[in-house]
């Protein structure tokens, strides 16, 4: 009985089984940037350095990616993110 | 119009100074969003409220109640509407609640209003609800801002963008006096 290369293998197939979609939130004029700083840190619990990052990326790239893992996960995030007034859609990681 | 923001005591209050005038305006916008968010009458069917689930639920040709009422996926129309038949009933549901608690702390108050940490997350969500409503009738775009900021007196546009920005100006302080410390 070989048992190795299963379990070599495994971590990768749950990967991506777990983890294939993201929460993608998207710039709009309205929404204040302390106010996006403040929600990525209450919601997701990010440290301030990282809601700031993604704020700023949100702001001049206009989206960026704020949370990744299962697609019923993903639909709570983009609920909560629509509960605090963002705009955010959730996506097949590409 | 103020000069006065949200300010966080000591204690872990949050104060806003309003007068007369302010505090009219702000008892009026908030129920005229309430009226704006709150679930439509014609999904008083009990199960509607029971499970939260709303199978008239569809998007919103009105741009302000699609930007407060969002589809959650940009290619996808079917998984859009199914998602939006789980989920709007009970953000509006929310949005209701938070424009509700803060007429309540507005209509108990006098010229001083404080707010419990819980009140100011209901005040922050009502204010970023009005925002959103009154940015969107304004067409806001980043680019436009200036143009806003300059308008003539006897524009149409000009006592709504007024009250955006004094929105704007209560709302960032009332981020600074909730904002994590880290």
């Amino acid at each position: 009985m070989s048992t190795a290369p299963a379990e070599i293998e495994l971590p990768e197939i749950v990967e991506e089984v777990d983890r294939p979609w993201v929460t993608i939130v998207w710039n709009d004029p309205v929404n204040l940037m302390s106010y996006v700083t403040y929600v990525f840190m209450t919601y997701f619990t990010y440290p301030r350095e990282k809601a700031e990052q993604l704020m700023k990326q949100v702001h001049h790239d206009g989206r960026a990616v704020v949370s990744a893992g299962s697609r019923e996960e993903m639909e709570r995030d983009v609920t909560a993110m629509h509960s605090y007034g963002l705009w955010a859609t959730l996506a097949k990681d590409e | 119009m103020a000069v006065h923001g949200f300010r966080r005591t000591a204690a872990d209050r949050i104060i806003l100074l309003v007068d007369d005038v302010e505090k009219g305006i702000l008892l009026s916008l908030l129920e005229q969003l309430l009226e704006f968010v709150a679930p439509g009458v014609e999904d008083e069917d009990p199960l509607v409220q029971l499970v939260g689930l709303d199978p008239q639920a569809r998007p919103s040709d009105d741009p302000a109640m699609a930007r407060l009422f969002p589809d959650a996926y940009l290619d996808d129309p079917e998984a859009a509407g199914e998602f939006r038949r789980f989920t709007e009933r009970s953000l509006r549901d929310l949005k209701s609640a938070q424009a509700q608690a803060a007429l309540d702390t507005l209509r108990r108050s006098g010229e001083k209003v404080t707010l419990s940490l819980d009140d100011a997350g209901s005040w922050l969500g009502a204010l970023n609800d009005l925002r959103l409503t009154l940015g969107t009738r304004l067409a806001i775009t980043e680019e436009g801002m200036d143009e806003l900021a300059n308008l003539p007196d006897d524009d149409p546009r000009s006592p709504a963008y007024h009250v955006y920005d004094w929105l704007t100006f209560l709302q960032e302080s009332l981020v600074q006096a909730v904002m994590p410390s880290d």
